[in-house]
């Protein structure tokens, strides 16, 4: 299987190639769009400010070539956030792909820090990325936006309020949480991605 | 519910684990990847590796272990010890790190946390803080692994280091430490209470109970420790299941 890993300039790269090799998954990172174009599953990872990160798939082309995507693609936080429709962070536009807005936790309102950062629970699982996942499995979080609660959440977290701790459209899958840092339970869903 | 996290310490030196009492005498516990991975496997929350190598020369081995540690753990580690640049940052974190820890040089350069929390994020950003309460009641902040002395009120500096970027503090009692008698509850509650970012409490904890007053009274968002692991007078899965059962948040 041909996996790769969109280079652009947010981080965590390297620990979701990491977690894959831990796999025994041999992806490669790369920015080359007919590479992209022509894997069979594309991981969209990301840590970092959503619109330097925007900026940095603009600039690479990268934006219309994930658009076009028909393979399984599997954003993970920053990458899931581009995936959705617009970020409070910086007044983003993103990719647009899922219709779904990006918001700041109130942590004032709920009387929460911000960044949420530790683990939380994920429930009302609903997607093959979730397969043989118990119900209130944690996760681990590195996050101050987070994606409003939709028809395409397909996993919910609570923090101060229900979220998407993940979301789907069509061929791409989104999550919030890190896989690459979440244990056993982050290496299954990796897994489970791989295998859609 | 966000859980609360236990986090082991291995304190480095020459690449193996070491754990100093009250910061002095040290003891060899073994091999930090394979110490690590265990204390994964059974559960701990992230982990924290410091490295109190004394050597330039030999702080290049600590990139090799950063990379091992992150090639073979699958929860998030910080690395701390001896960072006094950006540049420092820039490679652990290119070698895997999730988070640095920064101390004396954050004291010293305040604007390193500015510096490193606009170049990789405030998320990766743990200021530690050495502090000692005072016969005059008060917490001072330690530098140089609690060998110096400021005039600096604990509170203050906490504060002061969010304002400039701080993802989370690592609150380490000198008055504690080693001495398995319990964490510092009052200054960890004044930080954990008053800053919008999670406080780690060290130094203390040697019975489970510790680990109860810390999250309930203290409202700690995380408890590390060291020996008590190394030397499993505590282990993870019996700490975090009697956690459990005490009603506290955990992750099992």
């Amino acid at each position: 299987m041909n996996v790769v890993l969109i280079k652009y300039s947010a981080g965590n790269i390297q620990s979701v190639l990491n977690a894959l090799e831990r796999l025994g998954i041999n992806a490669e990172v790369t920015a080359d769009l007919e590479k992209i174009k022509s894997a069979d599953k594309v991981i969209f990872p990301g840590v970092g400010e959503a619109s330097s990160a925007m900026r940095s798939l603009q600039e690479n082309q990268l934006d219309s070539v994930i658009k076009e995507l028909k393979q399984p693609v599997l954003g993970i936080c920053v990458g899931m956030q581009l995936l959705c429709r617009h970020s409070e962070e910086n007044n983003t536009d993103c990719l647009g792909i899922v219709p779904v807005q990006i918001k700041k936790f109130n942590g004032v309102d709920h009387h929460l820090k911000v960044p949420q950062v530790g683990w939380n629970t994920i429930f009302q699982l609903q997607s093959p990325l979730f397969k043989n996942i118990k119900e209130d499995s944690y996760i681990y979080n590195v996050h101050s936006y987070y994606a409003e609660d939709s028809a395409y959440t397909i996993a919910k977290c609570n923090y101060g309020l229900n979220y998407a701790a993940a979301i789907q459209k069509d061929n791409f899958f989104g999550v919030q949480f890190h896989t690459e840092k979440s244990a056993a339970v982050g290496d299954r869903i990796i897994e489970n991605f791989l295998s859609i | 519910m966000l859980a609360k996290r236990i986090i082991p310490c291995l304190d480095i030196k020459d690449g193996r684990t070491v754990k100093g009492t009250n910061f002095e005498q040290l003891r060899d516990a073994g091999d930090p990847v394979e110490l690590g991975k265990l204390y994964a496997q059974q559960g701990a929350d992230e982990l924290v590796f410091l490295d109190i190598t004394a050597t330039v020369e030999k702080r290049k081995t600590l990139n090799e272990l950063v990379k091992r540690i992150a090639h073979e753990i699958n929860i998030p580690f910080t690395v701390g010890g001896g960072i006094s640049a950006m540049e420092d940052v820039s490679v652990l974190l290119q070698s895997g790190a999730d988070k640095v820890s920064i101390n004396t040089a954050a004291y010293k350069n305040p604007k390193l946390i500015t510096e490193i929390a606009n170049t990789a994020g405030s998320q990766c950003v743990v200021l530690a803080i050495d502090t000692k309460k005072e016969e005059d009641g008060e917490w001072y902040v330690y530098l140089n692994g609690g060998r110096t002395k400021t005039d600096t009120k604990c509170f203050d500096w906490a504060k002061q280091a969010v304002d400039l970027g701080a993802g989370e503090i690592l609150l380490t009692s000198m008055n504690n430490d080693g001495t398995k008698a319990g964490f510092a509850l009052d200054i960890t509650h004044q930080l954990a209470v008053n800053l919008p970012i999670p406080v780690i409490a060290s130094g203390g904890g040697g019975k489970v109970q510790h680990f109860v007053d810390v999250f309930e009274d203290a409202k700690a968002d995380a408890a590390l420790a060291a020996s008590i692991f190394h030397f499993k007078e505590i282990e993870i899965p019996e700490l975090k299941q009697e956690l459990n059962n005490k009603g506290i948040v955990v992750r099992i």
